[in-house]
C-alpha cells in the first residue's frame, strides 16, 4: 500500500468520483497492489521468509510503500 | 581523445536516441548499451534515458533497475563514474538505491508536458558544473510520475549536504517535496532529474526563449559538465 502519510493521487481521483456519485459516507480511498505467487511444494518457513524479503525489496519500494500482509492460501485440489 | 558516453536502452526506452544525439552535439561519442548485456563497452560515463521501461509495470523504473547491465552500472557508479538518470532513468536510480527517495504519480494525477524553469542549486556535480549557482535554465519536462518524495530526515540530509541539484522554478509541476527536480549522490557523480536536458541541445528544437522560438539549448550544460568532469579525472 502507498504509505499512509503520502498522497495517493489514484485513490484521491476514485474518492472524487465516488463523492460525485453521492457516496458521501466514503471519505477516503487508497489503492494498493496484491501479488499472487504460486510455489511448488509446501509453503515452508523458508519459502515464507524468502517471499517476505521479495515483498520488501522488489514487490514494494519501502520509500513509498508498505507491505501490509502476506497470506498463504492452499491451492484448489 | 574523444570521451565515450554510454546510453542504456531498455525495453520501452524512448529518449535513448535523443540522449545519444545530445552527446554527439556536445562533442563526445555516444555508445549504445543494451539492458540485457553485462558489458559497459569501456565507456567513460553513462546515461539512463527517459521512457517507459517495461511499461512502468510494478513501479516506474523498478524492473529496469534490476536489469542485467545494472550490476555493472551500479559498480561503475559506486566507483565514481558519472551517471545521469533522466526521467525514467531517475526513477531507475532511486529503485537501484543509487539515489535516495522515490518518484510517485503527479499530485494532480495528470501527465505534464511543458518547458520548465529550473534553478541550479548545486554546481558541485559531474552533470551541473557548467552552470552557475542560482542560474535559471529552461528544459522540457514530461512525466506522469514525477513527484519526488523522501522522509523529512532524508530531505534535510539532501539539503544539508548540498545534494539538491535542481529545483523547480515558479509553480511546482508535480507535487515534488521542496520543489526538488533533481538530486545527486554524496560524491556528486550520480545525478537524477525528471526534466529532459537532451531535448534542449540544438537551436530549432528546444524550448522557446526571449530571443527566438525553440532556440533554447540549456540542456547542453549537462553534457558539457560531464566532459569537464571527465577531463578532471
Amino acid at each position: 500500500m502507498p504509505k499512509a502519510d503520502l498522497l495517493d493521487p489514484q485513490g484521491k481521483a476514485v474518492a472524487g468520483a465516488l463523492s460525485r456519485l453521492g457516496h458521501d459516507t466514503i471519505t477516503d480511498v487508497r489503492i494498493g497492489k496484491r501479488f499472487e505467487l504460486t510455489v511448488e511444494g509446501e509453503v515452508t518457513e523458508q519459502v515464507l521468509a524468502d517471499v517476505a524479503t521479495l515483498a520488501d525489496e522488489i514487490f514494494s519500494n519501502q520509500v513509498i510503500e508498505d507491505v501490509t500482509s502476506i497470506r498463504v492460501d492452499e491451492a484448489q485440489a | 581523445m574523444t570521451h565515450r558516453i554510454g546510453v542504456v536502452t531498455f525495453p520501452g526506452s524512448l529518449d535513448d536516441r535523443d540522449a545519444q544525439r545530445a552527446i554527439r552535439i556536445a562533442g563526445a561519442e555516444p555508445v549504445a548499451l543494451w539492458h540485457a548485456d553485462h558489458d559497459l563497452q569501456g565507456v567513460d560515463a553513462i546515461i539512463l534515458p527517459g521512457g517507459f521501461s517495461y511499461g512502468d509495470y510494478l513501479r516506474a523504473g523498478a524492473i529496469a533497475a534490476r536489469a542485467p547491465i545494472m550490476t555493472e552500472v551500479i559498480s561503475a557508479a559506486n566507483a565514481g563514474m558519472p551517471v545521469l538518470g533522466i526521467c525514467n532513468g531517475f526513477q531507475m536510480l532511486t529503485e537501484a538505491h543509487l539515489l535516495p527517495g522515490g518518484l510517485i504519480r503527479n499530485e494532480k494525477g495528470n501527465f505534464i508536458r511543458r518547458d520548465q524553469g529550473l534553478i541550479v542549486e548545486s554546481t558541485d556535480t559531474a552533470w551541473s558544473n557548467a552552470f552557475t549557482q542560482g542560474q535559471e535554465i529552461v528544459i522540457p519536462l514530461k512525466n506522469g510520475e514525477g513527484g519526488f518524495i523522501a522522509s523529512n530526515e532524508e530531505l534535510d540530509r539532501l539539503e544539508g549536504e548540498g545534494r539538491v541539484v535542481f529545483r523547480y522554478s515558479g509553480s511546482n509541476p508535480n507535487g515534488s517535496m521542496r520543489d526538488i527536480a533533481g538530486i545527486s549522490n554524496a560524491a556528486g557523480n550520480v545525478v537524477g532529474l525528471m526534466p529532459h536536458p537532451e531535448h534542449a541541445v540544438e537551436p530549432g528544437f528546444g524550448p522557446d526563449t526571449q530571443n527566438a522560438m525553440r532556440s533554447g539549448t540549456d540542456g547542453l550544460g549537462f553534457f558539457a559538465s560531464a566532459l569537464t568532469a571527465l577531463l578532471a579525472v
